[in-house]
């Protein structure tokens, strides 16, 4: 009962504890207006270069856009904590590790996938892409999927966050590989054999893939092997995340460095 | 005159010193256009045309410029807020606006430090051989485009100076500059609504003057308009920092607190 308190109410808690800062002024143009922009950036690169349709950007780039909520937010999980100074209060608390760190993420998946599909539909119809109707359940899920995926390799970051000082830096860069690697706007086949290879292995490549066939008409049973293994990823993420944050905060307390900031 | 000159001067270096030494403003400005070339060269290289990419290996370079500037210019003011600086740099008796230029300028000129790693990725990476028709022009061209770019800098910044959230109007500027200035698109490709706002950006004009130098044109009438525009910038941006200081002291609204 205390797991499932900490899990759901703990988690909403800390989320508008850490985020009391994300008004509107900073929420719609990070989130709601620079995805729009980055959609349009490629998908008239993508008319330049003769490379794809409209379509084939707009929904990579609405989906991958989702690494920013996602893996920032995670980060401000210990990073928050550290810059209120509530880190070590949390750490040493006798709470379990599972439904505390795991209920932080419920929100961030939310926010994640919201931003994604404010990012589809706005994109939709500003470059007046048409997305059959009967897609929008299932375009629903994989957009909720690749969220939590990419949720769990925000758990890493997080992770990281406990011995990196400079995590916001090293959030860009892996959204930056995201944005390379997962075929969001270079298809596969056109990477390098070990970019792509690599790619499988990545948040958002098999949910970007899944919802470009959506979007084109195909039906969910033909795509449910492939979020099945979108959302395999996620839970290797999430498992090695938690693993990871276990061991930093292990490392942290041995070295008394939990509070370095 | 002399005296401001050595503001500038010694502020410019500060402000170089310091944003060099920060992981974010130094280190992730050269990456993060990287990672944008990057996909653009894949793309362009799945196109098939190789004019093409050495059109994006360029505006690529450009990008980095304004990533430089876009973020730290915009957030600026809010910086020195948090440093609790603000206050005191308003109150000397040098014009604030000599006291801002150099730091946007500052910012613009670590996009020089972007330019030439995205030139060099898409060189040894990509294989993409920039071959200059016209290397003196381009000398020209480039100074040109960094403080064209400094000077849209500076006036966001004074723009920006009453928003709490400045940094994250700075950073919503990054896509839309790169995309209505031809940076990896042809202007012709956007709407034609689109245009007059392109032509009114300077960075616009610095592209065009850097790619007219590299493949052979005459790009010093772009490099013109590029220095007319910068100058009209900070014509502006100085008039707007009257104008905000003089409200922010009426209501001592400067702090934001």
């Amino acid at each position: 009962m205390t797991s499932l308190r900490i899990f759901f109410v703990g988690g909403q808690m800390s989320y508008r504890a850490l985020f009391h800062w994300m008004t509107p002024q900073i929420y719609v143009p990070s989130l709601l207006v620079a995805p729009i922009f980055q959609i349009l950036l490629f998908a008239y690169i993508g008319r330049s270069a003769g490379l794809n349709s409209d379509k084939f950007y707009l929904v990579g780039n609405s989906l991958q856009y989702a690494a920013v909520p996602c893996l920032f937010a995670m980060s401000q999980l210990i990073g928050g904590e550290r810059y209120q100074n509530t880190l070590s209060a949390i750490l040493v608390s006798p709470a379990r590790r599972i439904p505390l760190f795991f209920g932080r993420a419920i929100p961030v998946v939310a926010n994640g996938a919201f931003v994604a599909a404010f990012s589809l539909t706005a994109g939709a119809l500003i470059l007046r892409v048409h997305i059959p109707f009967s897609a929008i359940p299932a375009l629903a899920l994989v957009i909720l999927v690749a969220a939590f995926s990419c949720t769990g390799l925000g758990l890493i970051n997080a992770a990281l966050s406990l011995a990196v000082r400079e995590n916001a830096v090293l959030t860009n860069v892996i959204f930056g590989f995201l944005l390379i690697f997962t075929g969001a706007n270079v298809p596969l086949d056109a990477l390098p054999g070990w970019m792509s290879t690599a790619a499988q292995g990545l948040p958002f490549t098999h949910a970007i893939k899944a919802a470009r066939q959506l979007a084109d008409g195909a039906s969910f049973g033909s795509v449910a092997g492939i979020i099945g293994v979108e959302l395999l990823v996620g839970l290797c993420y999430a498992a090695a995340g938690y693993a990871l944050l276990r061991f930093m905060e292990v490392r942290s307390r041995r070295n008394a460095s939990l509070e370095r900031s | 005159m002399r005296r401001n000159l050595r503001l500038l001067r010694v502020a410019w270096m500060l402000n170089v010193k310091q944003l060099t030494r920060s992981s974010f403003d130094g280190i992730l400005a050269i990456l993060w256009p990287l990672f944008f070339a990057t996909v653009a060269f894949f793309m362009f290289r799945a196109g098939g045309d190789p004019k093409a990419l050495v059109y994006a290996s360029l505006g690529a370079a450009v990008m980095g410029i304004w990533t430089a500037t876009s973020v730290s210019a915009g957030s600026a003011l809010q910086r020195e807020r948090w440093f609790g600086t603000l206050e005191l740099l308003v109150a000397a008796p040098a014009h604030f606006s000599l006291v801002l230029l150099p730091l946007a300028f500052a910012t613009s000129a670590i996009g020089i430090y972007c330019m030439t790693t995205t030139l060099l990725w898409g060189r040894f990476v990509f294989g993409i051989d920039l071959h200059l028709v016209h290397p003196l022009l381009m000398a020209a061209a480039i100074p040109a485009t960094i403080l064209s770019i400094g000077a849209l800098g500076f006036l966001m910044a004074v723009s920006f100076a009453r928003y709490r959230t400045a940094w994250a109007l700075g950073s919503m500027t990054e896509y839309p500059i790169w995309l209505i200035c031809g940076f990896l698109v042809p202007l012709a490709l956007l709407p034609g609504w689109v245009h007059p706002i392109s032509w009114a950006l300077a960075p616009t004009w610095g592209m065009r003057a850097i790619r007219e130098s590299s493949t052979g044109g005459t790009p010093l009438p772009d490099v013109g308009m590029c220095v007319l525009l910068g100058s009209a910038y900070i014509a502006i941006g100085v008039f707007v920092t009257e104008t905000v200081l003089r409200a922010a002291r009426r209501s001592a609204s400067l702090s934001l607190t």
